[in-house]
């Protein structure tokens, strides 16, 4: 099966895949502390945008409120753990059910109201605020004052807990940013993701050929809900503290769609190059303000407007994002980038 | 009785009549034309019998199945495909893409479904623009993908809405073979809108004429066209 996606990619493709694999499972051996930590923050970036692009970059549906389900999946997991002593794979099966479900209901109502497009995107929107403001007042997992995995000594790596050093969560996120690349790779060749592409496209003629419109999008919805979750997970044991405030804020909803949008919504390979641009560049823009902030200037959303900025440069230069171009810059061309 | 019936099937837009108790019958493996000036209301005819609406009076059933209520991809799963006047291509998927949509209505597995996808293409004659997106086809070749995509779904009944608008006379003829031969081989049934009176006149049976969103005149291509009220309601469009 992998051999038959891989034929389609070029061979110049396959040795840069491989090469940048074998630099990515090597990296803790060489880096320090910080610079796994923006590697982490890559991943994070990656994964996420991957699971927002199945929504809208395969199925064509905007959605600006997915950290409505990466907190379901954060603070599903983080109860389960702390006062039943779940282990978090099993929080992360309950979590994604969860938010499956959260997502085919919030689907259905925009999908058979027919709100669609921005309106849609607005819909969810008031879902991510509204849980935000439910979990505020939610005790058992802390209200607004917050919710806190415990620490274990970070000498012992426990998988089973994940409760562990960096280096663990390293590869616990790479694996999960190649598994949802290969999964989405399998999806784009399947009959579902035909279908997806085909009422991306056109509704109407998508309709006409006998897809049934409403139940392939309340997929998409529910699958990329499922993942979002999952990553919400990881974040929830990789950063042991949860605040409603920013868990359920719609900068994260924003962050996620970023790097899809930045390396080219509805490809495979847009997700993972935006996430490798965007994350060294917001790093670097904190690290520049940041002697800036002790003279007392207020720069509290400077990230998220370089972001913006980003997005409108892309959006004014590169409509299709960084990949498609990267793509044939690479030699990688033979038509259209994927 | 198989084939679709259209029953005193009417269709109010606002103010506006657009389709007024229009009945007619397509015959299985029947080959029938639907013309009539622009206005007349054939588009929405289709529209209605596709489920894109549901009439406001009447009824449309194909082999006995009611087809009112159901969606358009429930009326595709009955068997019936249709063609958008104004194209509707997935644009930015390939030629072949497109047609593999509809291939894979009729086969769950994708790489048969292309394969017969291929094979429609050809038939077509796009086999060398298959891997082009479908954004960069002329309109000419966006009709004929129009035509791919619904044949791919397998259906027993096409409905055609001005498939040969554009077309130079030997491509007309091309396409009227092309629809013969596909009517006669595989036995679908066609049903086709058609300005293009070249082709109605060589390939329809049997035509019926709208005018006003009301039938005025039906019977064989030869005797349609020297109909009084047919010649009327065309007088200032182009001549017949
Ligand atoms: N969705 C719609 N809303 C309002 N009016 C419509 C709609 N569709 C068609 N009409 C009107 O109905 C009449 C018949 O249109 P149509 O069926 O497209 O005609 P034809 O295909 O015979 O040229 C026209 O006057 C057209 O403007
Ligand atoms: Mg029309």
């Amino acid at each position: 099966m992998l051999k038959l996606w891989l034929a389609e990619v070029p061979p110049r493709g396959k040795l840069y895949l491989a090469l940048l694999l074998a630099a990515l499972l090597a990296a803790p051996l060489f880096v320090d502390g910080y610079l796994l930590s923006v590697l982490i923050l890559v991943f994070y970036f990656a994964y996420l945008g991957q699971a927002w692009n199945i929504m809208m970059g395969f199925a064509g549906q905007l959605s600006l409120g997915h950290a409505l389900y990466f907190g379901i999946g954060a603070y599903t997991s983080a109860a389960l753990y702390v006062h039943l002593g779940v282990s978090p794979w099993f929080g992360m099966i309950a979590g994604g059910a969860f938010a499956a479900a959260i997502g085919a209901f919030i689907g259905a109502l925009g999908f058979r109201f027919k709100i669609g497009g921005v309106y849609f995107a607005i819909l969810t929107i008031a879902f991510a605020e509204f849980t935000r403001i439910l979990v505020d007042h939610l005790l058992f997992v802390g209200g607004s004052g917050g919710f806190f995995l415990p620490i274990s000594g970070r000498s012992s790596n426990d998988l089973w807990t994940l409760r562990g050093a960096p280096v663990m969560f390293y590869y616990v996120w790479l694996a999960f940013t190649v598994g949802v690349l290969i999964l989405c790779r399998a999806l784009l060749s399947s009959r579902l993701g035909y279908f997806w592409l085909a009422i991306r496209e056109d509704q109407e003629a998508a309709q006409a050929l006998g897809i049934d419109t409403f139940r392939y999008k309340i997929f998409a919805v529910m699958l990329s809900a499922a993942l979002t979750a999952c990553g919400g997970v990881l974040y929830a044991f990789y950063n042991n503290n949860l605040f409603p405030s920013a868990i359920f804020s719609i900068n994260r909803s924003i962050d996620m769609l970023l790097g899809a949008i930045i390396g080219g919504v509805g490809t495979l390979m847009g997700p993972i190059v935006g996430a490798f641009i965007l994350t060294p560049l917001g790093e670097t823009m904190t690290a520049l303000v940041e002697p800036l902030k002790g003279l007392g200037a207020k720069l509290d959303g400077i990230k998220q407007v370089f972001y913006g900025l980003c997005v409108v440069l892309i959006v004014v230069f590169q409509r299709r994002g960084v990949w498609p171009w990267l793509w044939r810059r690479l030699g990688l061309d033979r038509g259209e980038g994927r | 009785m198989s084939g679709l019936t259209v029953r005193g099937i009417s269709k109010r837009f606002r103010g506006l009549q657009a389709v007024k108790d229009v009945s007619f019958d397509v015959p299985e493996h029947g080959l029938i034309g639907l013309i009539g000036p622009n206005g007349a209301g054939k588009t929405t005819t289709f529209n209605l019998i596709a489920g894109v609406y549901a009439p406001d009076e009447g009824e449309v059933t194909f082999g006995g199945q009611r087809l009112n209520g159901l969606r358009p991809d429930q009326v595709c799963a009955a068997g019936i495909a249709r063609t958008f006047q104004i194209v509707r291509p997935f644009g930015e998927l390939s030629v072949l893409d497109n047609v593999l949509v509809g291939c894979l209505h009729a086969e769950a597995d994708v790489s048969a479904a292309r394969r017969r996808a291929g094979e429609i293409v050809d038939r077509l004659g796009l086999g060398a623009k298959r891997d082009q997106v479908a954004a960069s086809l002329t309109l000419p070749d966006r009709k004929r993908l129009e035509v791919a995509r619904a044949l791919g779904t397998k259906p027993k009944l096409l409905l055609l809405d001005e498939v040969m608008a554009g077309l130079r006379p030997t491509e007309v003829d091309q396409m009227v073979a092309f629809f013969r031969e596909i009517n006669r081989d595989l036995g679908v049934t066609i049903l086709l809108i058609e300005h293009v009176m070249r082709a109605v006149m060589a390939l329809a049976q049997y035509v019926v004429v709208l005018n006003h969103g009301e039938k005025i005149a039906e019977g064989t291509p030869e005797r349609v066209v020297r109909d009084p009220a047919v010649l009327e309601c065309y007088l200032g469009e182009e001549a017949v």
